[in-house]
């Protein structure tokens, strides 16, 4: 890693000049909420204008940049006595532009998952590897419990990090190309009280968060309340609607569904992501579903977000961006649903201890 | 072309009844796949398309719902005819929007549509109140791509399935902001999905005409447009408007 710092006069030339000459995507309003609050999502991004730097977060995470919603696996040509099957891993180069440090953290963990495990995706591989990463940091939102994680510092993942030490920016340089788009703009070696701003500032960002989950033994606790009446209360709630793995950064389960062209002289496999919340998620051939239940739907999202599955050696995949809570229209949140199993635990720890009551 | 066996077009007829004739239409849309889609058809009778009219037929697409008793009468004759009887399109399926007259006096509807005039009219059905339905496409109007789907599906004899899912992934998919965050009520998470999710990209919030998704939760739906302090009337009037989510909610 390389630190420089960059006046924010320059930094504007350097990203516009990025923006300019390549494909790229960056936070921009879409709405306003009935509150008045304004909604992001990353979008493309012509000039630094375009970009709202002062984005809070974006509703909808950077991994459909990486795992599109819907994608295409492969294509079959049939023709004579013989077929043939097609595969591209093709991805055009881009530029994503002001990814939050939980957003990268989330990228690493799908690298974990997708590239570093038995059966790398090349699919994710060409993405990842032809998406240059520029991630901004920022103060946390209320609901933002990325620190109870550890994610809310990031350290590699990204091209170029960028934090916010008042009349410039402290770059974190990660990768060659980074250094050699840096080449042509003016940027100097950190001074010592550069140092202490930065220190400074990721001490201000770490005393801001106002949401913090107790993450320890979560794992064990998870398991101890395998069958606990948590699930059944949250679950109640849930719509079975998918929309919290839509909006996550690092859920990655998907569906696969194998369709012939209207010609009949070839077919596509495609990809399509996919919730263990949703109602057929577990079906199998002949019909019988494994998590017939909306609470037993809920518990596995939680999980595997938070006890982790062996694909990564069960570490926990939640980064604490709170994007799920955000958009969950039953107000299910990860806060909230381990709140109440941790509190679950101790009341059964009290019933244990406390003598029986007489009447 | 040799797939390890030869297909068979489809004998396939299709009638309307009580509608717009908007979902008959849309199988003359989507260009680009038009003549591959005709080709797996052997057209039988088919009104809009061609003027021939012959009752061989094994597939029967029926559109629209059934308000009259002549019409009762003349789907029993097509059920007798048909292998597969397709309800097709939400009128078909659920009554769709004809079903809001059946809210009024059949009496003071035939006075204020056909003054003066002696017309015999009855409560709005779906199709599956009269005959026996064996495959439902549903939709305002059907989704081309996804009929276009199904009738490969049918040809090649591959397993017809319908998203079980409701719309708010197809919504999410295509970043969306969510209705409910400007203030709408919107049918999308109890909805089934298949339509792309056009109304809702297009801003306006879903109204249901798929027809219910797999295992919806409607108490948590009703519970959380209370929660948000929502017009229960708006909520009522879209759950109603095509008739899709009858018996599964107190009117
Ligand atoms: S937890 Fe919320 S967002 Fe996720 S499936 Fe259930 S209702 Fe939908
Ligand atoms: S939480 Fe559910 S949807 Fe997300 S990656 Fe895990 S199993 Fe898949
Ligand atoms: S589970 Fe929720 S809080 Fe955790 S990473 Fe996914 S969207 Fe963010
Ligand atoms: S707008 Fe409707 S369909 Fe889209 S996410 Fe919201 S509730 Fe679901
Ligand atoms: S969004 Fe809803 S109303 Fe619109 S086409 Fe889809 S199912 Fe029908």
């Amino acid at each position: 890693m390389i630190y420089k710092v960059i006046s924010k006069a320059e930094f504007k030339r350097f990203i516009d000049a990025l923006v300019r000459n390549n494909s790229s995507f960056g936070p921009r309003q879409v709405d306003s909420d009935f509150r008045g609050k304004a909604l992001y999502q990353f979008l493309p991004v012509a000039s630094f204008d375009d970009i709202a730097l002062d984005y809070t977060a974006t509703s909808s995470s950077a991994k459909h940049f990486f795992l599109p919603f819907r994608e295409e696996l492969s294509r079959f040509i049939f023709h004579d006595e013989d077929w043939e099957q097609q595969i591209t891993y093709d991805a055009n180069p881009i530029v994503l532009i002001g990814l939050r440090p939980c957003d990268i953290s989330a990228l690493n963990i799908l690298d974990d998952v997708l590239l570093n495990g038995h059966y790398p995706s090349p699919y994710y591989l060409a993405k990842r590897k032809n998406t240059f990463v520029i991630g901004m940091d920022h103060l946390p939102l209320p609901d933002c419990f990325c620190k109870s994680m550890n994610h809310h510092i990031v350290s590699s993942g990204f091209n170029l990090f960028c934090s916010d030490i008042g009349e410039e920016y402290y770059l974190s340089i990660n990768s060659s190309k980074a250094f050699n788009f840096l080449k042509e703009f003016d940027t100097r070696d950190p001074l010592d009280e550069e140092n202490c701003r930065l220190a400074e500032r990721r001490k201000l960002i770490s005393n801001s968060f106002l949401t913090e989950i107790d993450v320890t033994g979560l794992p064990s606790i998870l398991d101890i309340e395998f069958d606990s009446p948590v699930w059944e209360k949250w679950g109640n709630k849930c719509l079975n609607c998918g929309t919290c793995a839509m909006v996550c950064p690092s859920c990655y389960c998907y569906s696969v569904e194998e369709s012939m062209e209207t010609n009949l002289n070839g077919a596509v496999r495609q990809k399509k992501l996919y919730s263990c919340n949703l109602v057929d998620f577990a079906e199998v051939a002949g019909g019988h579903n494994f998590r017939p239940k909306n609470g037993d739907r809920l518990k596995y999202r939680y999980y595997h977000q938070h006890r982790g599955f062996a694909e990564n050696d069960n570490q926990q995949i939640c980064v604490g961006c709170n994007r799920c809570g955000r958009a969950c229209l039953s107000d299910i949140n990860p806060k909230n649903v381990i709140n109440d199993l941790r509190m679950e635990k101790e009341s059964c720890l009290t019933n244990v201890l406390s003598s029986p009551c007489r009447r | 072309m040799h797939k390890g066996t030869t297909f068979e077009k489809l004998k396939i007829a299709s009638f309307d009844f009580t509608c717009c004739e908007g979902c008959q239409l849309q199988l003359a849309n989507r260009e680009s796949t038009l003549t591959d889609f005709l080709d797996l058809l052997d057209i039988r009778n088919f009104r809009e398309i061609s003027s021939e009219q012959h009752n061989d037929y094994d597939i029967a697409l029926i559109e629209g719902s059934i308000s009259r008793p002549d019409e009762v009468e003349r789907l029993q004759a097509i059920r007798r005819q048909a292998k597969t009887l397709v309800a097709f399109g939400t009128c078909a399926c659920f009554g769709g929007v004809n079903s809001l007259k059946n809210r009024f006096s059949l009496n003071e509807l035939a006075v204020e549509v056909y003054p003066g005039m002696e017309v015999e009219t009855g409560l709005v059905k779906k199709i599956s109140e009269v005959v026996k339905v064996d495959l439902s496409i549903p939709g305002c109007p059907v989704n081309k791509e996804e009929v276009e789907r199904i009738v490969v599906s049918l040809v090649t004899g591959s397993q017809v399935t319908l998203p079980k899912y409701p719309v708010c992934i197809e919504c999410k998919a295509q970043i969306n902001t969510c209705l409910f965050d400007l203030g709408e009520i919107c049918l999308g998470p109890i909805t089934r999905a298949g339509c792309n999710a056009v109304c809702t990209t297009g801003k306006t919030p879903c109204l249901g005409c798929r027809g219910p998704a797999e295992e919806i939760n409607m108490a948590a739906f009703l519970e959380l447009v209370k929660e948000r302090g929502l017009s229960e009337n708006d909520l009522r009037e879209k759950l109603a408007f095509y008739n899709a989510f009858e018996g599964l909610y107190q009117p």
